[in-house]
């Protein structure tokens, strides 16, 4: 894509440069350009330095881009404080000075002499890089024209004036943007900074030929984060419940339903810790409402024995699982694709739970939606397992897109006229966990139901409920509640979960699960440009896995190449222990910095493995032979 | 029309309909302390008028845990300490329903101790009973957190060096809005303040004494017992957080010294119920959120109405 824009914004975190970058964003949605964003954060509240990046250009963006083409280097104000100097040393000019390596030729930047003089400028070389990268550099009194109208934090605002103007951009969207998210005092100063910057930059002299792109859309756009459709696809399946315990990136989730859930009679619960978080919401949806509750890695380690519970007393639930780099704490704000065989497998006894992973914006939402579907219509836990990643970009979506009708049925549950009609002990006791009903699901009764008691143990039990430990109702139950999961593999394989992309018939696969499916996508267009015979599929249904389907890919190509962001190639493995063969055809690319993977380290990844030269492979990635040789 | 017809039933009540019919006889050694805690909750059962199909009673992992298989009602026999998260869900998701959590002092002052100053704090209306036998029953008679100091065991073999947790008290700083100390031996206390505790709207906490003799052969029986209540001894004023704290002290102390102590020990009739609190800040609705799925008429929202915000 010749044709785009990708505009870093880089300053301190905590400067809010992560709601300027999604306005400007919005902006240029409204301008008729599609949008995708991507972040990249420090782990603390204040300090230290983060960037955003929009990218926008007139057709659909899948991915983060391969570098970019226009830095708006704000400084960092935290580091000013003459306290912090010891701390954060240089830390003021890192905005500018590390953003520089990624900076495609010919790109843009605007930089605040309000914050750097020349000599700090010259200290990092501006000049002469810019020089041998026919960089185009704009120093511009971002600071000045803010305090001038208003306060320092508008600075923000100023390099977006400054933007607009560089890039010959109509001011209006972004003016009505302000408009509608900001009132007073604030939206005035707002305005005229905007406005001044704009004037000042639109009085230089521009060398640049990078533009505004054109675009236009053919129906309503709007601008959705992963974590968002996640929440909107619990809130249109009727869900009504969510309790947590905030960890970063699965607190934006639960932010947003706790946002929305009191507008629509539902309930938010922030509890003492995961281990409650968990329960809680086994015991809503024991209750009879639609449940949720969520964490990443290390908040999802102290749940597996409430999902235990879960699985045994055959309770719906949802979770949601938002990795970020681990283990322990990790990188928190960093993301990753590791927690696969711990949500996969941590549990008391064998697993018995559905795992989705959604590959962008929209199958977020779609598999959001489906996790309920599925985890109320066979009663087991449904686990949405995504990543920072995923949760915090942001993309253009059809409004058109989220036209659908809720789907608030509690799914294998019976009413009291139908419970009258069901089997009982002779004592009264509703026999909720038949042994031998057709998919392996025996209907539940919710308490408060005339007719419909029994007991939910976490021990193993009877059909109405009693704790036993008789070998053959042992296995006529574990038997029972495995079956549900063949059931489950065959209403998923009818969903279509798995998106394939590129050449049908291809010599080679790449196969990605979750967050990685666009970039690779990206990465294929390009392969096949450059006249390699590659197709991809990007998988979601990870537990029950899609066992023929996989094998007919895997079958189908001499070699396939398993993308994902963890050092020990977990995915590559599930496929080999789902599937028992084709060690011999797998191979492994692997990163595992923090960062997602840019199509061009796919592009190279690919090519190195398919010279057999893995040493050309980029820095920041691994690759890994096939196991079989 | 509710989807629940069992809530709210008005009828006569049989104590023995808190009787299962083909539940096996309960697995309790005999003598166990345990038998009285059914008893006296069944036999509070029809005082306070609700049914086995209103009544959902959520129980930990031990001994005492058990409860729910020999009490005819609504059961969730759930994982060791964790009781009270998934009960006070159940509330939440339907406040109408009558929820009763139970466990061991092991199971609730320790493993699920966090969960105890919590769901105190929050004043969730519901009965909490804990079964004190001052040991870990299940497992064979390990040092619990209730256990006195010395208490000797295989893992404890030199004798415990811990002393034991305030729970009376424990329940009072965290905000417990009825508190109240009984005895297996004691048995129409016991129905008393279960029926007491019950009727409750907030959070109450009974600390049930349940004599273990296969764990705690030389440990007391809990008699005599002495009721604070009908001894001109003691003399406070239970709606009075400064007396009632002082008097909690003792009986923690009493315990170990060999006097038991027991009755009512706090009672705030004033402090509003969890449910109230989150009605009142509009994050809870006023209908049981559990009845909206049965309502084939219910408007429900969709998300597409929240898009004007994204574009
Ligand atoms: C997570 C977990 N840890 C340990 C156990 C083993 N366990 C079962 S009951 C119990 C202690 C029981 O003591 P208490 O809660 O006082 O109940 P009691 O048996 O005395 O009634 C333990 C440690 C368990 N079931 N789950
Ligand atoms: S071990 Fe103790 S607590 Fe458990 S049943 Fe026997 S007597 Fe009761
Ligand atoms: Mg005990």
């Amino acid at each position: 894509m010749s044709d785009e824009l990708i505009w870093r914004i880089a300053g301190g975190s905590g400067d809010g440069a992560d709601s300027t970058s999604k306005n400007f964003a919005r902006a240029l949605m409204r301008s008729g350009l599609h949008v995708f964003t991507h972040q990249h954060y420090p782990s603390r509240i204040r300090g230290g330095h983060m960037y955003v990046e929009v990218r926008a250009a007139p057709e659909p963006v899948k991915s983060r881009g391969d570098g970019y083409n226009f830095l708006v280097a704000l400084g960092d104000s935290f580091a000013r404080n003459p306290q912090e100097g010891a701390y954060y040393g240089d830390e003021e000019i890192k905005p500018l000075a590390e953003n520089l390596d990624e900076l495609r030729e010919g790109g843009v930047i605007i930089y605040d002499t309000g914050l750097f003089d020349e000599e700090d400028v010259e200290e990092v070389g501006l000049h002469e890089r810019a020089e041998e990268n026919d960089w185009h550099v704009y120093g511009i009194d971002l600071r000045g024209t803010a305090r001038e109208h208003g306060r320092e934090v508008m600075r923000n605002t100023a390099g977006v004036g400054a933007t607009a103007a560089l890039l010959g951009a109509d001011l209006d969207p972004f003016e009505e943007i302000m408009r509608e998210g900001m009132r007073g005092d604030v939206l005035e100063a707002n305005l005229q900074v905007l406005t001044d910057a704009y004037e000042s930059a639109a009085d230089l002299e521009f060398t640049h030929d990078l533009s505004f792109p054109e675009g236009g859309h053919d129906e309503q756009q709007v601008m959705v984060s992963g974590s968002h459709a996640v929440a909107y696809g619990a809130l249109d399946s009727g869900c009504r419940f969510i309790s947590g315990y905030p960890m970063t990136p699965w607190t934006d989730v639960f932010t947003i339903m706790s946002q929305n859930l009191p507008d629509v009679g539902g309930i938010s619960e922030q509890v003492e810790d995961e281990i409650a978080a968990a329960s809680l919401a086994v015991g809503a949806s024991h209750a009879g409402v639609k449940a949720m509750s969520g964490s990443s890695g290390g908040g999802f380690a102290l749940m597996s024995e409430p999902l235990g519970m879960a699985e045994m007393t055959e309770t719906p639930l949802v979770l949601v699982e938002a990795q970020r780099a681990g283990p322990s704490t990790g990188m928190p704000t960093k993301t990753e694709q590791a927690d696969l065989e711990h949500v996969l497998y941590t549990s008391q006894g064998d697993s018995n739970r559905v795992v989705l992973a959604p590959g962008n914006v929209r199958e977020a939402y779609e598999q959001s939606r489906i996790s309920f579907d599925v985890a109320y219509d066979y009663q087991i836990p449904t686990i949405l397992l995504y990543d920072q990643k995923l949760g915090a970009e942001n993309r253009t979506v059809p409004e058109s897109f989220f036209d659908r009708e809720p789907s608030p049925d509690l799914g294998s549950t019976l009413t009291e006229e139908e419970l009258a009609e069901a089997a009982h002990d002779a004592s009264g006791k509703f026999h909720r966990f038949q042994y031998d009903p057709e998919n392996g699901v025996s209907p539940r009764s919710i308490p408060g139901q005339k007719g419909g008691r029994y007991l939910a143990s976490g021990n193993e039990h009877t059909q109405s409920g009693h704790i036993t430990e008789d070998p053959d109702l042992r296995v006529a139950q574990v038997d029972r509640r495995l079956r549900k999961l063949e059931s489950i593999r065959e209403d998923l394989n009818g969903r279509d979960l798995q998106t394939y992309y590129g050449e049908e018939d291809a010599e080679y696969g790449i196969v990605s699960w979750g967050s990685q499916q666009d970039t690779v996508e990206e990465a294929v267009d390009r392969l096949l440009a450059a006249g390699h015979s590659v197709q991809a599929v990007g998988v979601s249904q990870i537990m029950p896995f899609p066992r023929e389907e996989m094998a007919g890919f895997i079958e189908g190509v001499e070699e396939a190449m398993v993308v994902e962001m963890n050092a020990t190639g977990q995915f590559r493995g599930h496929i080999q222990r789902e599937l028992g063969r084709y060690g011999d055809k797998l191979t492994s690319l692997l990163k595992y910095n923090g960062n997602p993977f840019e199509p061009a380290e796919i592009v190279e990844g690919f090519e190195a493995q398919h010279d057999g030269d893995a040493s050309a492979a980029p820095e920041t990635t691994r690759t890994e032979p096939a196991a079989g040789d | 029309m509710s989807a629940f017809s069992a809530i709210g039933e008005e009828r006569e009540i049989d104590q023995d309909e808190f009787t299962p019919g083909l539940e096996p006889q309960p697995t309790w050694c005999p003598g166990c302390g345990d038998f009285g805690v059914l008893k006296a909750l069944k036999g509070a059962m029809p005082q306070v008028g609700r049914t086995p199909d209103e009544t959902l009673l959520v129980t930990g992992i031990g001994c005492s845990g058990k409860l729910s298989s020999y009490f005819e009602s609504y059961g969730f026999h759930s994982i060791h300490g964790r009781a009270l998260p998934v009960a006070r869900a159940a509330k939440l998701a339907n406040p109408e329903l009558e929820v009763i959590a139970a466990g061991g002092d092991g199971d609730g002052y320790g493993i699920g101790g966090n969960h105890f100053m919590h769901t105190a704090r929050e004043n969730h209306d519901m009965v909490y009973i804990v079964f004190n036998n001052e040991v870990f029953g299940l497992t064979k008679g390990q040092s619990s957190p209730t256990s006195p100091k010395g208490h000797e065991s295989k893992i404890q073999p030199g004798g415990n060096a811990k002393a034991p947790v305030r729970p009376l008290s424990l329940a009072l700083a965290s905000g417990a809005s009825y508190i109240a100390r009984t005895a297996a031996v004691n048995p129409n206390q016991a129905k008393e303040i279960l029926t007491e505790a019950i009727e409750h709207d907030g959070f109450a906490h009974v600390d049930f004494l349940t004599q273990c003799p296969t764990w705690n052969k030389d440990a007391k029986s809990y008699v005599p017992y002495v009721d604070v209540q009908d001894s001109d001894d003691y003399d406070f004023d239970v709606t009075d957080r400064r007396e009632a704290a002082d008097m909690m002290h003792e009986t923690e102390s009493a315990l170990y010294e060999g006097t038991v102590l027991t009755g009512r020990y706090y009672v705030d009739e004033d402090r509003p119920s969890y449910t109230q609190e989150k009605r009142d800040t509009g994050a809870l609705p006023e209908e049981p959120a559990a009845e909206r799925y049965f309502d084939e008429d219910a408007d429900w929202e969709r998300s597409a109405d929240l898009m004007h915000r994204h574009r």
